[in-house]
């Protein structure tokens, strides 16, 4: 017993950041599912339907309906990957091939310990945001690791050692180059406004949360909302930017010699990055887990009100990645200079005066309010 | 000579140029085809409706009386371009079926290579009979290269009764019993 009191704490940090990663990992997987049926019914078609598991799939009337939402899929689709044979190319770069797809996966994991996705009271009345790690810089986390991702892509691309994963690679870094710029400067009014000085969060996306009671920063911030979300799509690898793996001109991109569970790992880590920006986008433009603008919090003080935040933010996050997908069906793919001349040209001038724009309304508003 | 039509191109407005209000339509549309009824078909339960004259695989058919119509003429395996049809005509035996000897003939065997056929409805067409015919029956497989020739039980089989109203050989035997055959 003393010894279980002993460890806890650092037992503790170990079970949640596991939980969280299944919890995450089983939202990736349902993200795949959610793909390949909103793309169906977009379609008009009625997307997977026949997977059926053993028991579960077998009662009566629950059993059928899962089957016709596809519930039982994803364990198909993640089966499959892990029991296809695994295929290396004999003309790869064998350590940082298989290095690849997992410094693809490994960034949108890291992200996940900062990202708040609920709020809570503590003993003594003060709210808390439900996060692995509450730091005050948890913007800068964000920014910093998620861009790591696209090294992934770029160490995928070079190790393959084959021309098309090669352009994809070249894409992918060039593509994370100039929209990182308009998306860290997207987000400079956000914090201004945010962290104001003399404010006590800081860059923590808590923080923003919470200077969102009234009104969303995306209603009176819709310039920086909509380049952020511009960017976040280019970030992603999505379409209508999805120039890494533009299957048109360039096979598969990156990962056309990738097969099997590292191919999967890819695939997850796609998703991943999704629903990380996804969840990124609603703590800073979509007021977090507060229920409407100027209707902030009508959560309750215990388990239930931290319970329904965490519901109401993951309903805003699932909004987004569905989002995503009716994006995905409706855009053409661009060309690849006009992305890079959206990025340059559009883009990075716009962020640029919408930052001075805000400082100078910061302050005159200061000097008016002084 | 038509007259010319110029279409006027305006330039871009501000909000066209920055794609927004397209992009905005765009999901509108996309959303709207949600919404809309499917068009998957559920396949191995919902069957498509196959329209008439469609031809599927080539059967053989029986008349109302149930005698068999072919009389081995060999038309059709001589018509069919991939040479899938295989006759062995032979003499139908008059004591065993004393209604149908003045037929004369009524194929031995009659296979159809299914790997060959290319469903041209050749042989539907050149058959003076209408004993051969094209139905709705549009998947089939086997395991071996034996399994995919169809014989004439399977003929038959897949075949059926056509309800046709000519009566041909029961018209020609009237005829013969009154005496005026040609």
């Amino acid at each position: 017993m003393e010894l279980l009191n002993t460890s806890l704490p650092y037992l503790l940090p170990i079970v949640y950041a596991v939980a969280m990663i299944s919890v995450f990992m089983g939202l990736c997987a349902y993200s795949v599912l959610a793909e390949r049926k909103v793309s169906g019914w977009i379609q008009g078609r009625v997307g997977p339907n026949r997977t059926r598991l053993p028991l579960l799939g077998h009662i009566p009337i629950l059993g059928n309906l899962m089957t016709g939402l596809g519930l039982f899929q994803p364990a198909a689709d993640g089966l499959k990957f892990l029991f296809k044979e695994e295929i290396t190319p004999g003309h790869v770069r064998k350590s940082y091939y298989y290095l690849a797809p997992i410094v693809a996966l490994a960034p949108a994991l890291t992200t996940m310990v900062v990202v708040p996705f609920g709020r809570y009271v503590d003993a003594d009345g003060v709210m808390q945001p439900l996060v692995l790690a509450n730091v005050d810089l948890g913007m800068l986390i964000v920014l910093a690791i998620s861009s790591l991702g696209v090294y992934g892509i770029v160490l995928a691309g070079w190790a393959s050692n084959s021309k098309y994963p090669f352009l994809g690679g070249i894409r992918a870094s060039a593509q994370m180059i100039s929209f990182e710029l308009s998306m860290g400067l997207a987000l400079l009014p956000v914090f201004m406004w945010a962290a104001a000085p003399g404010s006590e969060y800081g860059m923590s996306l808590f923080g923003v949360v919470q200077s969102q009671q009234s009104a969303w920063l995306g209603l009176w911030q819709p310039l920086s909302a909509l380049i952020f979300l511009v960017a976040l799509f280019a970030e992603t690898n999505r379409l209508p930017f999805d120039m890494a793996e533009s299957e048109t001109d360039l096979v598969g991109g990156f990962h056309t010699e990738y097969g099997a569970f590292k191919f999967g790992l890819f695939f997850v880590a796609e998703y991943a990055h999704i629903i990380i920006g996804s969840a990124v986008f609603v703590l800073l433009f979509a007021g977090g887990w507060n229920f409407l603008p100027w209707l902030a919090d009508p959560w309750g003080d215990g388990l239930i009100g931290a319970l329904l935040s965490v519901g109401w933010f993951m309903a805003k996050v699932f909004f987004m990645i569905f989002f995503f997908i009716w994006m995905r069906w409706t855009l053409p793919r661009f060309r690849y200079d006009q992305v890079m001349s959206l990025g340059w040209k559009i883009l990075l001038p716009v962020a640029v005066g919408n930052l001075v724009l805000n400082t100078f309304i910061i302050a005159i508003y200061d000097t008016l309010t002084r | 000579m038509a007259k010319t039509k110029v279409l006027e191109r305006k330039p871009l407005t501000f909000a066209e140029k920055t794609f927004l209000p397209q992009i905005a339509g765009g999901l509108k549309t996309t959303f709207a085809t949600m919404l809309q009824k499917k068009v998957t078909l559920q396949y191995p339960e919902e069957r498509p409706n196959i329209p008439d004259n469609y031809r599927g695989v080539p059967t053989l058919v029986r008349d109302p009386n149930g005698r068999e119509k072919c009389v081995s003429c060999q038309l059709c395996e001589f018509v069919c371009p991939p040479k899938a049809i295989r006759i062995t005509p032979g003499e139908i035996d008059p004591e065993a079926e004393p209604d149908r000897a003045h037929v004369e003939k009524a194929p031995k065997e009659f296979d159809i290579n299914m790997l060959r056929c290319i469903y041209c409805g050749l042989c539907q067409e050149v058959c003076p009979e209408e004993a051969i015919y094209l139905q709705d029956v549009f998947s089939l497989s086997g395991y071996s290269r034996e399994e995919m020739i169809n014989n004439k039980e399977k003929l038959y089989e897949l075949g059926g009764t056509l309800p046709d109203s000519h009566y041909k050989w029961d018209k020609k035997k009237a005829a013969e019993v009154a005496g005026n055959s040609h």
